[in-house]
């Protein structure tokens, strides 16, 4: 009996090679097959001319900057928009508080691209000219919810005790708030900036979409390429993309991790 | 007190933002200009339209296609995630922590650059886009949320219940229906539903997994619709339906919530 049980336990480890194959094929055979592309000429030759060209192009490189500006600046908005509304409802009573949230997730279940549609049409009705204004507006819309969400869950789960620790041993309100509150949220603060900052600097159609195709962000260079076949090239590209996502999800350190616990949930 | 109504109308500014935009096209539905922002008198044109279909034809199989893509997509994830975290939670630590490490790569990685590897994958192995190809990819992103939602569960675990029902002489199979499964039924549920949304909101790995067969999804329906310049005017009540039964449902599992806590 007893060995029946551990064999049985031990088949049962077993369990997760049919997901291992399909992670090794689907997410890791991919992922090589960038970096391949990304050395190679179009006849299969090593090469750096793919990260050659992109040095030598102004336009791309002009691109990758702007668009690393646009997700910084979008991500300290909705990090000095996010963390107040945060803050208010951590503090509010549970129920209305649990309401609130749902309320500020829900947009989410809109297709992104209608909610992009539906802001280009509220520019156009106040009569407000599409253009750099109506970009940042739609990015601060479409993931403020991604920044409220961690920090307002880190808050929330914030020992009461310490808070009143702090204001027992003399502190005043605002030394209470830096001191205390602020610190404790920052593990809220790096997930919420990872949720923001990484989905910005990717994303694609939402930005021609909110200028007329006046703006192009370095998602749709990316696509752009591997549409017109230069699938070595736009492999290049997407591995620099790759680069300056590990670099920033190296200096959040947790809040990755916690970042992709919590992406789940919205 | 001046606190107070101070934060309320904060909180209350914000939400008028987010929900502006939605508040124009569910507005805008109701009435039967081509473009949106123009009013031309109140009418439930577009709504009948929208289910008589007949023009509106491509816009009825988008709808089709991006269901069927979610439904089957979602149903593969969470039974692939499912066996996968009772794989994963009994393995040795140092292996687990790879897996670990590997199922949140989907995760973290943006859309785009999952999206370009699995259009290289394809074309590299010669396979042709189309259904397939975008369940696949769909599966490939879903999954590991499934493991994620489902592994807490088996934290939460008690090991003995299930050798307690074997010691009863449960066979391994009974005693996984009717031990182990029930547990980690929340987890699966909310696992499923989570790929679900995932793959009926995907935009862009769909768009480069799609080929060019004429297969469309919604999302994709919508962007090719947008690149020509307008909105079909049947998306505006489509997304008020969609938005409204999103609301309802959400609140209803809100109450439900609260009243469980009572």
């Amino acid at each position: 009996m007893k060995r029946s049980i551990s064999s049985f336990a031990g088949k049962r480890r077993n369990w997760s090679i049919p997901y291992i194959l399909f992670l090794g094929f689907f997410v890791l055979t991919p992922l090589v097959l960038i970096l391949f592309y990304a050395f190679t000429n179009g006849a299969g030759g090593f090469t750096f001319g793919n990260f050659q060209k992109f040095l030598q192009q102004p336009e791309a490189m002009h691109t990758f900057i702007f668009s690393v500006g646009v997700a910084l600046i979008t991500t300290v908005v909705c990090l000095l928009l996010g963390y107040p509304a945060a803050y208010i409802l951590s503090r509010m009573e549970s129920k209305s508080a649990k309401l609130l949230v749902l309320l500020f997730i829900l947009p989410m279940w809109v297709n992104f691209l209608i909610r992009t549609l539906a802001t280009v049409a509220l520019f156009d009705f106040l009569g407000i000219p599409l253009g750099q204004g109506s970009l940042y507006f739609g990015m601060v819309y479409n993931f403020l919810p991604f920044m409220i969400y961690p920090i307002y869950n880190t808050l929330q789960k914030t020992d009461k005790n310490l808070i009143e620790a702090a204001q027992d041993l003399g502190a005043n309100p605002r030394q209470v708030f830096f001191k205390t509150i602020l610190p404790l949220s920052v593990p809220g603060i790096t997930s919420g900036i990872m949720m923001v900052f990484m989905p910005v600097i990717s994303t694609f159609a939402i930005a021609e979409l909110l200028t007329i195709n006046n703006i192009k962000l370095f998602g749709t260079t990316l696509q752009e390429n591997i549409y017109n076949g230069m699938w070595n090239y736009g492999a290049a590209l997407s591995l620099i993309m790759l680069l300056l996502i590990g670099i920033t999800s190296m200096l959040n350190g947790q809040g990755t991790a916690k970042a992709a616990e919590e992406g789940g949930l919205i | 007190m001046m606190k107070r109504i101070l934060s309320n109308s904060y909180i209350g500014l914000l939400l008028v933002m987010l929900y502006a935009p939605i508040l124009i096209i569910v507005v805008f539905s109701f009435t039967e200009a081509k473009v949106l922002g123009n009013w031309s008198g109140f009418s439930f044109k577009l709504y009948t339209s929208l289910f008589n279909g007949g023009i509106h034809h491509s816009l009825a199989s988008a709808l089709w296609n991006t269901l069927i893509i979610g439904l089957i997509a979602a149903f593969v994830s969470m039974l692939l995630g499912t066996v996968a975290a009772i794989g994963i939670f009994n393995m040795r630590p140092k292996a687990r922590k790879a897996v670990q490490l590997v199922n949140s790569i989907p995760i973290l990685n943006p859309d785009i650059i999952t999206a370009i590897s699995l259009f290289l994958l394809f074309v590299s192995l010669g396979i042709s886009q189309g259904y397939t190809t975008v369940i696949l990819a769909h599966i490939s992103f879903c999954t590991p949320y499934v493991v994620l939602s489902v592994y807490p569960r088996l934290l939460q675990m008690n090991d003995n219940l299930y050798e307690a029902a074997l010691d009863l002489g449960a066979t391994p199979f009974y005693a996984l229906r009717k031990v182990l499964l029930p547990q980690l039924r929340p987890g699966m549920i909310s696992g499923f539903i989570l790929a679900f949304t995932l793959s009926i909101d995907d935009f862009v790995v769909t768009l480069f997994t799609i080929g060019n067969e004429g297969l469309e999804t919604l999302s994709t329906y919508i962007y090719a619709d947008a690149r020509k310049g307008g909105l079909t005017p049947e998306l505006r009540p489509l997304s008020a339906i969609i938005f409204i039964t999103v609301l309802i449902l959400l609140l209803a599992i809100n109450q439900r919530a609260a009243k469980k806590r009572l």
